[in-house]
């Protein structure tokens, strides 16, 4: 599990940790089942305070991405395929809305956004 | 979560200076950082706390148990290191440590001589001619060498450098991972306290300004930094303490989204340290004086 915090960013310290496990779920490189560290160990490691690392558990399972196990420790939820596509299907969105609103504020139209779309999409396909 | 300590309402007037109503508390498990000016009180709320002081009114649970009625029995469990001369100070660590160490049923000399590998402390040099890390390094050895489940810490890092500092830190850190631990400590060095604390409790000329979680506090106190031009009796309500300069104005406000909701998008924000929130407190108090 690999997690870098940045103290310069706006985003909360526990979102930063908690977005970065996400990704790894969702890209794999951790699997169902995977045990992650304790909030003690993990706070420790990155010098933060245990109840920032217990809210990003706490929000974690409440999402559905991990399990604790009481006594055992947590673990890298047994995830629903169609749920885990659901999830990547709403972070390209959210990636696309963001786009979106950097090529308005540049008068870009839609028609040439879409051709940019088009080169970068078959670009890399070939 | 169970509380390791309860203070509730202590008071002690010194007639130059009160300790005013001050109530806080740690849930087991966790380090809480006390910070404040020098002369806020700090060292007198921990004194309180170890009995050395007499409080005048209120109340002090330690384990849940009065800290005056249980004293002996809270004490044992305990381990304080404090920034007082050493009346010891001809002996060397290890005549010290026998000295000590009989006072602890608890005591665990394979602990102690962990501490003494761990830190490199020499036990055949005498305790006055340790540098001020050595000497706390060696406090630090002798009061957590018998078992302690609340450690108490009056500023533990003052005096040290910073490498010394942070292996001390790195060693809080790691105690931590004992859930059955607790630490209370203090300093003016805010960036220590920033770097471990799980609560922060900031006492202000003998008054509670806040206790709470270190993130609680950093998500709510923000620096905000706009033109002069957006300045009026109004707006400056929702600072703290503010400094207008020539080119435009920096405050702190306590309460984020409130100031979102007057200043919008038209200001900086940006984040505070727990310095910048000691500076723009102590500039209010002074204003109001």
């Amino acid at each position: 599990m690999k997690i870098i915090i940045s103290n310069a960013s706006s985003e909360p310290i526990y979102q930063q940790i908690g977005q970065q496990i996400k990704a790894q779920i969702i890209s794999g490189d951790l699997k169902e089942g995977d045990g992650l560290p304790s909030i003690r160990k993990l706070a420790k490691e990155l010098h933060i305070s245990v109840i920032t690392t217990k809210r990003t558990y706490e929000e974690l399972e409440k999402e559905g991405f991990i399990d604790v196990v009481g006594g055992k420790g947590t673990f890298v939820a047994i995830q629903n395929k169609e749920l885990l596509r659901e999830k990547k299907m709403k972070s390209i969105e959210d990636m696309m809305a963001e786009t979106v609103t950097e090529a308005q504020k540049l008068g870009i139209t839609f028609e040439e956004l879409q051709e940019m779309l088009g080169i970068l999409y078959n670009d890399n396909n070939e | 979560m169970s509380n390791i300590l309860e203070v509730l309402e202590i008071s002690k007037d010194y007639g130059d200076f009160r300790l005013d109503d001050v109530s806080f508390s740690l849930p087991k498990g966790y380090i809480m950082g006390l910070i404040g000016p020098n002369g806020a009180g700090k060292t007198t709320i921990i004194k309180m706390i170890m009995n050395l002081v007499m409080k005048q009114s209120g109340a002090i649970k330690i384990f849940d148990k009065d800290h005056q009625k249980f004293e002996v029995e809270i004490k044992k469990r305990i381990g304080f290191v404090y920034d007082t001369p050493n009346h010891y100070e001809h002996l060397n660590l290890k005549q010290f440590k026998n000295t000590v160490a009989p006072f602890y049923e608890n005591w665990d000399e394979s602990a102690f001589k962990d501490f003494v590998h761990r830190f490199n402390l020499p036990l055949n040099k005498k305790l006055k001619k340790f540098s001020k890390g050595m000497a706390m390094k060696s406090s630090i050895a002798i009061a957590l060498s018998h078992n302690a489940d609340f450690i108490i810490m009056d500023e533990p890092t003052s005096g040290l450098d910073p490498v010394v500092r942070r292996e001390l830190l790195d060693f809080l850190r790691e105690l931590m991972q004992d859930e059955n631990k607790s630490i209370l400590f203090s300093s003016h060095i805010t960036t220590d306290i920033e770097q471990v604390a799980d609560f922060i409790t900031y006492v202000h000329d003998g008054k509670i300004i806040f206790s709470k979680t270190k993130d609680d506090v950093f998500e709510q106190y923000t620096i905000v930094k706009g033109g002069n031009d957006l300045l009026n009796d109004e707006t400056r309500k929702s600072f703290v303490g503010i400094r207008a300069g020539e080119f435009g104005f920096e405050g702190l406000t306590k309460d984020r989204g409130f100031t979102e909701n007057i200043f919008g998008k038209n200001v900086i924000y940006d984040k505070a340290s727990l310095e910048d929130i000691m500076f723009y407190t102590n500039l209010r108090s002074k204003n109001n004086r």
